[in-house]
């Protein structure tokens, strides 16, 4: 009855039925703002593995960061998962969307039968997490990413914070359901006011750029409210063994974007991380991104690179790019597939998993460059096979992450002489580096193009580029960001912009230049007499025509 | 072998008072009526669906997956989620087709409704037929608004779309209440609860019934019912 505890094994149960529902509400939130439609199949014959008898795809990485979050924890009175939706432009502005609150409060319901009616309803809870992710202001934003911004997530766990959505900002509840050891509620709050702040604005009041970096790294204003590490533990609390995270570094969050079709393949070596931690700079400032964006676009369009996530779509063809705050224990992947792109091989997907991953839009893929397969896999079958929970693996270090970019059509150095010193920001690469490593930079310092012969080409070297071993004779043009009207950097291999610059010179039509018009003329008098006695010649021809006309 | 199923209650009548009873109006234009009913309807039929059971012995039994997928509207800003079943999707258009042209060709105001019940099957004694008793009642008045330009149909396609976003959340309220959900039935019982002939998904049993609002603004000119879960014996 009333005083009945919970027997053991139903607290092992619902320990785990919260988990594993903690971990879905992640995949749900995240795979709703990648930007596109997602399908998964149904199956009649179950499996066993997928929880709470829904078919959804559990991508990685996002698993990884959303169990680093809760670093073994569950969601307890004060202590709630959080996911931050947010979105950042190509200029480097960012501003938070949403917050998705999973927390737990004290009434309980003793009565409630866990393996049953609580697993039931937190699959229901699921569906409308479902159904609410496709109503909320940032979805509709999300599917429109790709070139003016990307859309972010970061998990946290503690206290929720929902200061940075603005005034005004309005709640939605998904649901809740009540166990015996407290209710859960999933709700979210999302903002209302989405004016933007333009880079100008950032420049003259710095210290609102804390807002900025406290999406990649520590928050080093004392106003903001206390965040807890990556690494938080309550082993203290009840002596419990947690998988060993090596300890952060002043990047305590990650960020996970999905970008306009960036045709690098980035994985890091885990050597790159031997950096000291990196300097806050006092405006965080991508001022290439623009153009780089979009020369990159252009250069590179016509070679896409495979590789996606587990969620793609062919039609789309975004990339799931990782930038984020690196952690130098956790070095990051990142990754833009492309239009011909799909899946990795994700391994140890359950067997009706695999079955979805077949169903979906995206196509299949070699997976070359997709390197942490392995470590991912151990991960996964833990989640999913829901066997030996007591497994606390450091899959972390196996992580390894090496650096490639693809060549696009600007560049000419060879892919080994391009440096990422600094890896712990997000873009990093096209963060302000030092001097030296940016004339080396054929993204801020792009190489002639083919067609030199005009001098607006040279206005696309940036002012820089005086000091580069070229020496070339365009020092004196000033960069212009060259923006055609109506031109959209799009999917299409060929833009405006690039239509433009490619046949800005084309040679003279022949039958404007003088010389042959004026030999034309005089062909055209010398066979006037010529064709004048053939006309004669024909003259009753033409009478008879005319009278048919009368 | 069907049975014929009576109503436990006349048709038109207020359902049975143990049966919860959820209303939801929204204006339209004419050719948002099939996407705007279908994105509520499969709303609804996603939080009522279950994977396949498959009965083993001891009276136990395990649950198939349910996939789910995104549906863009292509006359509404608007997109949803729905459960992956063909077969549901071809059943609820077809249903919601029918009533569109109900609505068209009724030479009335626009103004219908749609409803979806959910109910159970109660097995009665020879020569009683078998009763089917409501405990879950979803309608959706339509009010068809005609525009004049193309100014007033992009309006038209962001405020339904709006609206729409209220209905999915009114939805998931009703259904985060945890109310009255019939019992998980034993294998003998399970067609008296779900619908099992779907060959993916197993939604409780359903029916979908329409009727067009006259000019009068009398609830019946003509009371069309068109059962898409066949009940009746053959």
């Amino acid at each position: 009855a009333m005083d009945t505890d919970l027997s053991s094994q139903d607290r092992k149960d619902l320990d785990k039925f919260i988990k594993f529902f903690a971990l879905k509400t992640v995949q749900v939130i995240v795979q709703a703002r990648l930007g596109e439609k997602i399908c998964t199949r149904s199956s009649s014959s179950p499996t066993g593995s997928d929880w709470f008898n829904l078919a959804i795809k559990d991508i990685p990485e996002v698993t990884h960061e959303a169990k680093k979050a809760l670093a073994g924890q569950l969601p307890a009175v004060g202590r709630s998962m959080c996911v931050e939706i947010s979105l950042k432009t190509s200029e480097g502005d960012s501003m938070e969307l949403e917050i998705w609150c999973l927390e737990m409060n004290e009434k309980c319901d003793k009565e409630i039968k866990v393996s049953y009616t609580v697993y039931n309803r937190l699959s229901l809870l699921l569906k409308s997490l479902l159904a609410i992710t496709r109503v909320t202001p940032a979805y509709r934003l999300s599917r429109k990413q790709g070139h003016e911004y990307v859309i972010l997530y970061r998990i946290y766990f503690g206290e929720v914070q929902l200061s940075g959505l603005g005034e005004g900002f309005q709640t939605v509840r998904v649901g809740t359901v009540g166990t015996p050891v407290g209710t859960i509620t999933l709700s979210c709050a999302y903002r209302i006011n989405l004016a933007f702040m333009s880079t100008r604005q950032f420049e003259r009041t710095p210290p609102i750029m804390g807002i900025i970096i406290d999406h990649f790294v520590d928050r080093p204003y004392p106003s903001s409210s206390p965040m807890h590490p990556c690494n938080y533990r309550a082993g203290e609390d009840n002596g419990a063994v947690y998988p060993s995270v090596e300890d952060s570094q002043e990047v305590c969050t990650t960020s996970f974007s999905t970008s306009p079709p960036s045709q690098c393949v980035f994985t890091v070596t885990k050597a790159h991380f031997q950096t000291p931690p990196p300097v806050v700079t006092d405006t965080l400032k991508v001022p290439v991104m623009g153009l780089a964006f979009s020369h990159q676009l252009s250069s590179s369009r016509l070679s896409y690179q495979p590789a996606a996530l587990g969620v793609g779509s062919a039609d789309m063809g975004y990339p799931i790019l990782f930038a984020g705050g690196l952690n130098a224990a956790h070095p990051h992947q990142l990754i833009g597939p492309g239009k011909e792109g799909g899946v990795p091989p994700i391994p140890s997907q359950p067997a009706h998993g695999t079955q979805a991953d077949q169903e979906r839009i995206c196509t299949p893929l070699d997976g070359v460059h997709y390197s942490a397969a392995t470590p991912s896999s151990s991960e996964d079958t833990e989640t999913v096979s829901n066997s030996s929970e007591g497994k606390c693996g450091s899959p972390h270090d196996l992580l390894e992450t090496i650096f490639i970019r693809k060549v696009g059509a600007f560049v000419n150095k060879p892919i080994n002489q391009v440096t990422m010193a600094n890896l712990d920001i997000p873009f990093a690469m096209f963060a302000p580096k030092n001097v030296e490593l940016e004339d080396n930079d054929p993204m801020v310092n792009p190489p002639d193009s083919p067609e030199t012969e005009s001098p607006l080409q040279g206005s696309l070297h940036s002012e820089g580029s005086s000091g580069s071993s070229t020496g070339n004779t365009h020092d004196d043009f000033v960069m212009i960001d060259f923006k055609p009207a109506f031109s959209k950097d799009d999917i299409l291999p060929m833009d405006l912009g690039t239509f433009y610059r490619e046949f800005q010179n084309p040679p003279q039509l022949s039958s404007l230049s003088i010389d042959i018009g004026a030999q034309s003329m005089a062909e055209d008098l010398d066979s006037l007499p010529e064709k004048l006695a053939v006309h004669e010649k024909n003259v009753k021809e033409f009478d008879a025509f005319v009278e048919t006309l009368q | 072998p069907r049975r014929t199923c009576r109503r436990a209650h006349s048709p038109g009548a207020a359902p049975a008072m143990n049966c919860r009873a959820e209303v939801l109006e929204v204006s339209v234009e004419g050719r948002q009526v099939e996407e705007a009913m279908l994105a509520v309807l499969h709303t609804v039929l996603l939080h009522r669906s279950t994977g396949k059971f498959h009965y083993k012995k001891e009276g136990t039994y395990s649950i198939g997956t349910v996939g789910t997928q995104d549906v863009d509207c292509d006359f509404i800003d608007f997109a949803y989620v729905r459960v992956s079943s063909e077969e549901l999707d071809r059943a609820l258009r077809k249903a919601v087709g029918e009533f569109k042209d109900a609505l068209r060709n009724s030479g009335s105001d626009g103004m219908g409704q749609i409803s979806l019940e959910f109910y159970q099957k109660k097995k009665s004694r020879w020569p009683f037929s078998d009763e089917c008793i409501p405990w879950e009642l979803w309608t959706i008045k339509v009010n068809v608004v005609n525009l004049a330009n193309e100014q007033e149909r992009q309006i038209c396609r962001e405020k339904v779309g709006e609206k729409l976003c209220e209905k999915i959340i009114n939805i998931v309220e009703v259904m985060n209440r945890h109310e009255y959900l019939p019992k998980m039935p034993t294998q003998s019982e399970v067609d008296n609860v779900f619908d099992t002939s779907l060959k993916d998904v197993q939604p409780y049993l359903y029916k979908i019934s329409y009727q067009i609002t006259d000019s009068l603004g009398t609830s019946v000119t003509t009371t069309m019912r068109r059962l898409i879960k066949d009940t009746l014996a053959l």
